[in-house]
C-alpha cells in the first residue's frame, strides 16, 4: 500500500530526502511520492514565465518536467514528455513528470478545450529551448567552441567535430534553471525530430495493465479515515432533520458531519462508512422544482433570455429571407448528458495546522484551489491541491465536487479523510452538460443558391442561477462561492466554417437551465457543428446537390478542402442523390460532416455507415471514416487513440444517453437507468491522418467529438429520407421520424 | 459484533479476511485489507465490471459478492494473473496495443476477457463483443480492447 506525503519542491530539487518517482524511472509506481520529507517547504517560483517554473535538472542528468496539464486519460503524459525529451535532446526514460501539483507546478489553466498539447505543451516546448539554448551557450564557454558547432546526445554537449563533451548535469550543477522563457527562442526543427512525431508507447499503461498504477482512489495516508455523503433528495432541499442514532450499531462508525444543507459520514473504514451513509436518517424539505424532462424542448423555449449576442457574421452581403425561390427552416436539439466516469469521483484531504491538502483528480487544481480558498475563507497559500489520476472525466465531471466536500468534511473533523462518491452521487450531482436548442432558416434562390442563413442557438447565460461552474460542498453548505462563471458553452468560434455570404449566428443566452450544469466533451461546439451539418444536408437534399460536392462548393479554405478530398477518396465517397434507396427492413446509408474547431483550428471530417431497422428503429452505426488535421502530430498512436474514443463515446451519446429527472431530482442514477453503448453496438473507426510536422501542433481531444452527431443523422436521412432532428436517436424517436419520412 | 474470519486463496496465496460484517462485499477486502488496488469501485451494482476478478477461475463482480461467499475460494486478481516480468498474453496483448486510456475499466476488460478465453479458443470478434458486454469503458476504447483480446486469442490458441 504505498504512502503519500505531501512532496516540496525544495527537497525534489535538492534530490535529498525526498525520491520521485515517475513512470519512466522506475515503474511500476504511478505517482511521485516522498519518504522522509516531512514538512512542505515553501514553494519556489512556480511561474510559468520562469523556465525553471516548468523544468529542474538533477545532478544525476535526469530531467523533471513541472506540468500544469494533466494526464486524464488523453495521453497528454506522454505526450509532454515527449516534447520536453525532444527539445532538450535527452532520452525519454530520462525524464519524470510531476502534474497538477498547485506547490510544484505552474498554473498552465485547467486540462480543458482541447489545449494541451497545443497551449501547455507549446509553453512546455518554449521553456525546453529556453534551456537547451542557455545550457549550449554554457558549454561554449566550457569547451570554448562556437555554439552552432556543438551538438546535443542524450544530455551530452559536444563539438560536432568531435572531441569531449560535457554533460547537463556538469554545466548545471545541480542548480535551477532560473531564467525567463524565452517566448523566442529557437525550438528545434521538426526535420531533426526523433521523439516527436513518433508512436512512443503510454508511459502509464504498464502500471495500469498490471494493476499497479495508484489512482486518486488508492491514495492512503497515515490515520485516514473514510467518508460517505448524504446528497439532499430533491435540487435545492434543505435538511430539515438527521438522526444518526442508527449508525452507532455500525463497528467503526465515528460521527456525521452537518454543514447546512451537507451531510455526512465518517467511520474508521470504508464499508462502515458505506453502511451508515444508508443507515442515516435525514430529512429534506421540498425542492426547488425541475422543468418536465419529456419536455426540454419547450422549456428551452419559453425560458427567459438575458440577452441576445451576435457570434458570427460572415462576410459579404446578405439578402432577406423573403424573396425567390424557396425557405427552408429547421430546428434542432440536443439534450442534457451526464459525463459518466467510470469512476466515481474521489478525493483524499487533510486539514493540518491551518493547511489544507487535498489529493484530487480535477482537471483544474490551481483553479479548484482558488475555490477551496474562498469557500473556507483561508489565504491561497494555506491550500494545497496535488493531482492525482482519477477515471476519465471528459470536462468537470464531479471531481471538484466532490474534493470540496473532502475538505468540508477534513476541517470539520481534523481527520485526513477519503471520500468515494457512490454510483448515485457521480450520476446524479455531477455538473450535468446542459440542453441545447439550434433553429435554422436559409432561402435557396431559383439556381440553386443559398443566398440567406440565419441561425440562432439557444444556451445558458453567465453567470446565472444555475450555471456558475461552483462547488457542490460550497453550495450545500452555505459557504462562500467561487468559479468560473459558465459552463463552458460560451464560446467565440460558434458559428458556420463555409463561405455563405451574410450568414449570421445568434446566441440566446438563457437566465436558466434545468440542472447545475458544466461542460462536456466539446461544449457547445458539438451542439454548434450537429445544427450546422445537419442543415447543410437538409439544404443540398433540397437542391439535389452531393453533400460533399456542396460543401466543397462552399469552402475556400485550402486546408479544408484537401482534407476533404482525402476524405473523398479514404472513405470511397460515392455521390449521393440519385441512387435509390434500399426498401427492405434493413436500410443502409451513409452521411458526411465537417468541422473546423471553432472555426480557427483543428480540421475534421467524417463519414459515418449506418443500417437503420426499419421495424425496432435501431440504428446501428456499422463504421467511421475520420480524416483528422490538427498540424504536427506528437504521436500519432496516441492521436487515433483520443480519436476513436471521440468517435465511440460520441455516438453512444448520439444515440443512447438520456439523462432522465423527476420535478425533484436526477432518476437516472446508474447505469441500468442511464445506458451507454456497449461493445456490440460498437462500430468500427478508420482513421486517416494528416501530420503537418512544420505546422503547430492543435488539439485533439474534442473536434472530432463535434462532427460524430450530424455524420450519423445525415446518415439516417441517406438511408431512410428521414432527418432526426433531436438527440439521442433511440428507437422510438426513429420509428415516428420513419412514420413521418417522404416515402421515396 | 463478533468479528468474522474467512479463510481464502487469493492469488494462490492462503489468506484470512476479517469483517465486522459477512455481507461487506469481496470488494473492500481486497482493496483496503490486502492492497490490491488492480480491480476498482465503479457501481457496487454490477453493472459496469470495473471490480471483476476470478473465483474458481469465473469472472466475478467483487463489488456485490459478499465476502462471506467466498470461503474456500480461490480469488486471482489482476496481479495475479500476471505480472510485468510474468505478464499474462492478454496484458502484453493490451500494452502491444495500446488498449487504455483512462485505464479505470481495464481490469474488468482483462480480467472478464482471461475467463471468457480460458474457455473459448479462437472465438470470432462477435464472440467476444458479446463475452464483453457488460463490461462498460466511457473513454471508447473498444476498438482497441477488442483488437488486444483477439490478439491474445492467437497467442493462446
Amino acid at each position: 500500500m504505498s504512502r503519500h506525503a505531501p512532496l516540496s519542491r525544495r527537497a525534489l530539487l535538492q534530490g535529498s530526502g525526498a525520491l520521485v518517482v515517475s513512470f519512466a524511472l522506475a515503474p511500476p509506481a504511478g505517482i511521485a511520492f516522498a519518504q522522509g520529507a516531512g514538512t512542505p517547504a515553501p514553494a519556489r517560483s512556480v511561474d510559468p514565465d520562469e523556465v525553471g517554473g516548468f523544468l529542474a535538472i538533477d545532478s544525476q542528468g535526469r530531467v523533471t518536467l513541472y506540468s500544469g496539464k494533466v494526464e486524464l486519460g488523453t495521453g497528454v503524459f506522454t505526450a509532454l514528455t515527449q516534447i520536453v525529451a525532444e527539445e532538450l535532446d535527452v532520452p525519454l526514460e530520462r525524464v519524470a513528470t510531476v502534474q497538477g501539483d498547485t506547490l510544484l507546478t505552474p498554473d498552465q489553466h485547467p486540462t480543458d478545450s482541447s489545449l494541451s498539447i497545443q497551449a501547455g505543451g507549446m509553453q512546455i516546448r518554449k521553456a525546453a529551448a529556453t534551456a537547451r539554448a542557455a545550457l549550449l551557450d554554457q558549454a561554449a564557454t566550457r569547451l570554448r567552441v562556437a555554439s552552432d558547432q556543438l551538438v546535443v546526445q542524450d544530455g551530452t554537449v559536444a563539438p560536432r567535430a568531435g572531441g569531449a563533451g560535457v554533460t547537463y548535469a556538469a554545466l548545471l550543477q545541480g542548480r535551477s534553471l532560473s531564467m525567463k522563457l524565452d517566448p523566442a527562442a529557437r525550438t528545434k526543427d521538426p526535420k531533426d525530430y526523433r521523439i516527436v512525431g513518433t508512436p512512443v508507447r503510454r508511459l502509464d499503461l504498464p502500471a495500469k495493465i498490471f494493476g499497479t498504477f495508484d489512482f486518486v482512489h488508492d491514495v492512503r495516508v497515515p490515520d485516514m479515515v473514510h467518508a460517505r455523503v448524504v446528497h439532499p433528495a430533491a435540487v435545492g432541499a434543505r435538511l430539515e432533520s438527521w438522526d444518526d442514532t442508527p449508525c452507532r450499531d455500525i463497528p467503526g462508525y465515528l460521527r456525521a458531519v452537518r454543514q447546512g444543507d451537507f451531510l455526512a459520514v465518517v467511520a474508521s473504514d470504508e464499508w462502515a462508512a458505506i453502511r451508515a451513509s444508508r443507515a442515516l436518517v435525514a430529512k429534506w424539505g421540498a425542492g426547488e422544482g425541475l422543468p418536465d424532462d419529456t419536455r426540454l424542448v419547450v422549456w428551452m423555449r419559453g425560458a427567459k433570455v438575458d440577452r441576445n449576442e451576435v457570434l458570427q457574421r460572415t462576410p459579404g452581403p446578405s439578402a432577406p429571407l423573403a424573396g425567390a425561390g424557396r425557405q427552408l427552416r429547421a430546428s434542432y436539439d440536443f439534450p442534457l448528458n451526464t459525463h459518466g466516469s467510470i469512476g466515481p469521483s474521489c478525493a483524499v484531504a487533510e486539514f493540518k495546522e491551518g493547511q489544507l491538502t487535498v489529493w484530487t483528480p480535477s482537471q483544474a487544481s490551481h483553479m479548484l484551489r482558488r475555490q477551496l480558498a474562498t469557500m473556507l475563507r483561508l489565504p491561497e497559500d494555506r491550500v494545497r491541491c496535488i493531482y492525482v489520476e482519477g477515471a476519465g472525466c471528459y470536462g468537470r465531471n464531479g471531481a471538484d465536487d466532490c474534493s470540496s466536500e473532502a475538505a468540508l468534511i477534513a476541517v470539520q473533523t481534523g481527520r485526513p479523510v477519503r471520500l468515494q462518491w457512490m454510483r448515485h452521487d457521480e450520476h446524479g450531482w455531477d455538473p450535468k452538460g446542459p440542453p441545447t436548442l439550434l433553429d435554422y432558416r436559409a432561402r435557396i434562390d431559383p439556381r440553386g443558391q443559398v443566398v440567406a442563413w440565419e441561425a440562432d442557438i439557444f444556451l445558458p447565460e453567465r453567470p446565472m442561477k444555475r450555471s456558475g461552474v461552483t462547488l457542490l460542498g460550497a453550495v450545500l453548505a452555505g459557504l462562500p462561492r467561487a468559479g468560473p462563471d459558465g459552463p463552458g458553452t460560451y464560446n467565440p468560434g460558434l458559428g458556420i466554417p463555409y463561405d455563405l455570404p451574410g450568414s449570421q449566428l445568434t446566441a440566446h443566452w438563457l437566465l436558466d437551465t434545468p440542472l447545475p450544469a458544466a461542460w462536456i466533451r466539446a461544449p457547445g461546439r458539438m451542439q454548434n457543428t450537429f445544427g450546422n451539418e445537419s442543415f447543410i444536408d437538409d439544404i443540398a437534399a433540397a437542391t439535389g446537390v452531393d453533400p460533399l460536392a456542396f460543401r466543397m462548393r462552399h469552402l475556400s479554405d485550402q486546408r479544408g478542402l484537401e482534407l476533404l478530398e482525402r476524405l473523398r477518396q479514404f472513405a470511397k465517397w460515392q455521390p449521393r442523390g440519385a441512387r435509390a434507396r434500399d426498401t427492405g427492413p434493413l436500410a443502409r446509408g451513409r452521411g458526411l460532416s465537417y468541422a473546423k474547431y471553432e472555426l480557427v483550428r483543428t480540421y475534421v471530417g467524417l463519414v459515418a455507415d449506418v443500417a437503420v431497422d426499419r421495424r425496432s428503429g435501431q440504428i446501428h452505426v456499422e463504421r467511421v471514416f475520420v480524416v483528422h488535421d490538427c498540424g504536427q502530430i506528437i504521436n500519432p498512436d496516441g492521436l487515433r487513440n483520443q480519436l476513436e474514443g471521440n468517435v465511440v463515446q460520441t455516438v453512444s451519446r448520439t444515440l443512447v444517453e438520456q439523462l432522465t429527472f423527476n420535478r425533484s431530482a436526477v432518476t437516472s442514477l446508474d447505469w441500468a437507468s442511464y445506458p451507454i453503448l456497449t461493445f456490440p453496438d460498437v462500430p468500427q473507426v478508420a482513421i486517416d491522418l494528416i501530420d503537418r510536422p512544420g505546422e503547430a501542433p492543435w488539439g485533439a481531444g474534442e473536434p472530432t467529438t463535434s462532427a460524430v452527431p450530424s455524420a450519423i443523422a445525415n446518415a439516417v436521412l441517406d438511408a431512410t429520407g428521414a432527418r432526426l432532428r433531436s438527440v439521442p436517436f433511440r428507437p422510438a424517436a426513429v420509428l415516428a421520424a420513419l412514420a413521418g419520412a417522404p416515402s421515396k | 459484533m463478533s468479528t468474522t474470519t474467512i479463510q481464502l486463496t487469493v492469488n494462490g496465496r492462503a489468506t484470512d479476511l476479517r469483517t465486522e460484517d459477512p455481507a461487506m462485499p469481496l470488494l473492500y477486502a481486497l482493496r483496503n485489507q490486502l492492497g490490491l488496488h488492480g480491480l476498482h469501485f465503479g457501481c457496487g451494482l454490477a453493472q459496469c465490471g470495473a471490480c471483476t476478478v476470478h473465483y474458481d477461475g469465473e469472472a466475478l463482480r467483487s463489488c456485490v459478492m459478499p465476502v462471506s461467499a467466498v470461503a474456500g475460494a480461490r480469488i486471482v486478481t489482476l496481479e495475479g494473473l500476471g505480472t510485468a516480468d510474468k505478464p499474462h498474453p492478454l496484458q502484453q496483448a493490451f500494452i502491444d496495443e495500446q488498449a487504455a486510456q483512462c485505464g479505470y475499466c481495464i481490469n474488468g476488460m482483462i480480467m472478464q476477457a482471461a475467463a471468457f478465453l480460458a474457455s473459448n479458443k479462437k472465438p470470432t470478434e462477435d464472440q467476444v463483443r458479446q463475452a464483453l458486454a457488460a463490461n462498460l469503458c466511457k473513454c471508447g476504447t473498444h476498438v482497441r480492447i477488442l483488437r488486444a483480446v483477439m490478439r491474445a486469442a492467437e497467442q493462446m490458441a
